[in-house]
């Protein structure tokens, strides 16, 4: 099969246009680095299929990070290019396809954000575009599908340019010429509109603006995924109820009954406590945990598509900086809290090893994702806010703490900011919804056979008195150091698999509240779940992955042992 | 009129200048360029983070944060 590769600089919308061709749905956002890794998809032409592939963007056919390696790798395999070019930034795209046409593959150029192009008072003559260029050249505007129809085709237009190898001056120096004749700009003034969009970069405007747009997005996350826990999924859990007792009535007592209803709490179902297939199974995941997954989504697309992040990641520069990393690393934070495995996917666009090693790590140790911070909403929410912040600030002092540290401890460069800064866009309704949908789509495709896993483990490792010895066997740590009860081994020990069920699993246990502060605690810095560590193992490698490992043991049980201080004394 | 040449990093939040230098490696060369920031260009000061923090630049509608050791390499002409 054929593969046509779309390659382009960063956020120009490739994986806009690789929805469009393909009708497979990827995560496009309004920052650079959205794509670090590449998706495939299929595409009949003539009747013949093809292979398309989204890579990253890269600037250049040059790699300065992970995610342009990536692109490069790609890119060299690739039969037919799409070169995805931002119109409104023709001139400096130019040059990436420029490098491309003289790797002598047939190319076509999307010439994409057409629209905004045309908005910012920007023409651009297509047709002598292409004649200088040598390959097609057609404009679209990926986001309302409009050109896409042209693009597919002319694909089979797509040839080799007879453009000859040029040095990089040469390059400039022609695309200097190229812009000249082909394309106008209207002068452009500095609108009202740019300076109030200013202000959120500026540091005395954009700090104050910044700590409140986190706080909103923290307590609307909260409202929504309250509101839908209340008012939808817990209601229809009580619909459901007698229908799971007549189950657990037709099973009768046994360890079939413990796996698919698990054991009764005064006779009734618990769905947080009762452990079964039917019961704590899918509770745990559609009632629980997907509520605040739809809620946390729905936030995270809107800050994503407006444009915000980047400038989010320059204002926190400066602190990331002296963590070892640079602010580009607040995006793995924050696709971190929804989900730890996109989260350290992310780190690929940092530059060097020391700051991807760092921004790991500190993912792992202290970024809880959303399924686990809404099991401690739910288990400890009961008992007050207090001990809910609890957690949370433990855990971001724990950030910077070990950020400061491990700068200071791992050897290479951490380099500068260089960071693209895209303009505001008004995040689309139908864009935000289909993207939540796509991730609320992954998390339960995700969790629930690991979930049902961790249940069916729980259930057999406890009916052969595995869980007792080995509750017997950390007894020292669990009890001795950490000051909790000895059933808390088995959730850290189900906290491999998932984090959520290990979170429901402390509930049985009548631990005091500052214990559930502890031991939710732990369960965040410990160990990252088993998903997250294999992508993780894959990104840092195994002798890295083993350090980062070590740390996170050590660290847990330092944190343990002073919370447990100053929480319950010796 | 008198004209200065002095690096990016020296110029205050607002003020515009245009690029005539871009002092190191290849790399780094085409690093900047590739972002839009060229030999020629006019460029605006949006805003400089505190204790050290980053600059963004704005150049024909292109905002890019930079950090200072870079602005520093990168030399402006002001009037
Ligand atoms: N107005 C407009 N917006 C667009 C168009 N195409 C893409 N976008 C938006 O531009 C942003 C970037 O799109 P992506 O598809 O994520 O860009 P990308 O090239 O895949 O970016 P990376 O994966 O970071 O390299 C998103 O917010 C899109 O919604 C377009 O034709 N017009
Ligand atoms: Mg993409």
């Amino acid at each position: 099969m054929k593969k046509i590769i779309l390659m382009g600089s960063p956020n120009v919308g490739k994986s806009v246009v690789f929805s469009r061709l393909t009708g497979a749905n990827v995560i496009a956002s309004n920052y650079p680095g959205t794509t670090v890794d590449f998706s495939k998809g299929s595409m009949r032409l003539d009747g013949e299929k093809y292979e398309i592939i989204d890579a990253p963007g890269t600037y250049s056919l040059t790699p300065t990070n992970k995610a342009e390696e990536v692109a490069l790798k790609i890119f060299k395999k690739g039969d037919i290019i799409i070169n995805v070019v931002d119109a409104t930034n023709l001139e400096r795209n130019l040059y990436l396809t420029l490098e491309i046409l003289e790797k002598k593959k047939p190319t076509i150029v999307a010439l994409n954000l057409w629209d905004e192009a045309q908005h910012t008072g920007i023409t651009i003559d297509v047709k002598k575009l292409e004649e200088i260029l040598g390959v097609p050249v057609v404009p679209t505007t990926a986001l309302t599908g409009e050109g896409i129809k042209e693009l597919i085709s002319r694909l089979k237009e797509a040839k080799i340019s007879k453009t000859r190898s040029t040095s990089e001056k040469e390059k400039w120096v022609k695309i200097g010429k190229i812009i000249k004749s082909v394309e106008k700009v209207e002068h452009r003034h500095h609108t009202i509109r740019e300076t109030i969009v200013d202000a959120t970069i500026k540091p005395a405007t954009g700090i104050p603006l910044a700590f409140l747009i986190i706080i909103v997005s923290f307590w609307v996350v909260r409202f929504i995924g309250e509101t839908l826990v209340n008012y939808i999924f817990d209601p229809i859990f009580e619909l459901y109820k007698p229908v799971a007792l007549q189950i657990s009535h037709l099973l009768g007592p046994g360890i079939l009954h413990d796996i698919i209803i698990g054991r009764l709490v005064n006779g009734d179902i618990s769905f947080m406590e009762s452990m079964g297939l039917l019961t704590t199974g899918i509770y745990v995941p559609f009632a629980a945990v997907l509520p605040y997954i739809i809620a946390f989504y729905l936030i995270l697309s809107i800050l994503e598509d407006s444009g915000y992040l980047p400038r989010l990641a320059t204002l926190v520069d400066n602190v990331f900086h002296k963590l070892g990393m640079h602010g580009h690393s607040i995006v793995t934070v924050f696709l971190g809290l929804g989900c730890n495995v996109p989260g350290a996917l992310s780190t690929r666009i940092l530059e060097t090893r020391k700051q991807r090693f760092i921004s790991a790590t500190l993912l792992a140790i202290s970024v809880p994702c959303m399924a686990q911070t809404a099991m401690v909403f739910g288990i400890l929410g009961r008992y007050g806010l207090q001990y809910i912040l609890m957690v949370f600030l433990t855990l971001m002092i724990l950030y910077l703490l070990m950020g400061l540290l491990l700068n200071k401890i791992i050897q290479g460069e951490s380099p500068e900011i260089f960071l693209e800064i895209p303009p505001y866009r008004r995040p689309s309704l139908l864009a935000t919804l289909k993207k939540t949908w796509m991730r609320v789509r992954w998390f339960l495709k995700d969790a629930i056979p690991w979930l049902f896993l961790g249940v069916v483990l729980v259930n057999i490792l406890y009916s052969i008195g595995f869980i007792d010895w080995i509750g017997n066997l950390f007894a020292p740590v669990i009890e001795g150091i950490l000051g909790l009860s000895k059933g808390a081994t088995t959730a850290l020990l189900v906290g491999f698999l998932r984090k959520d069920l290990a979170v429901g699993m402390l509930l049985p246990l009548n631990m005091t509240p500052y214990q559930l502060v502890i031991a939710a605690t732990i369960l965040t810095i410990y160990f990252p779940c088993v998903a997250t560590f294999t992508v993780l193992l894959k990104e840092l490698g195994l002798k890295d992955m083993i350090k980062s490992t070590v740390i996170m043991i050590l660290t847990a049980l330092t944190v343990g042992g002073i919370l447990r201080l100053i929480l319950i004394g010796w | 009129m008198i004209k200065n040449i002095i690096p990016l990093l020296n110029l205050r939040e607002g003020k515009e200048g245009k690029i005539v230098e871009l002092r190191g490696g290849f790399g780094f060369q085409r690093k900047i360029r590739v972002m839009g920031l060229r030999e020629g260009k006019k460029i605006r000061i949006v805003s400089i983070q505190p204790a050290g923090g980053p600059i963004t630049i704005e150049a024909e509608g292109n905002m890019v944060t930079i950090g200072r050791g870079m602005a520093q390499r990168i030399f402006v002409e002001v009037e």
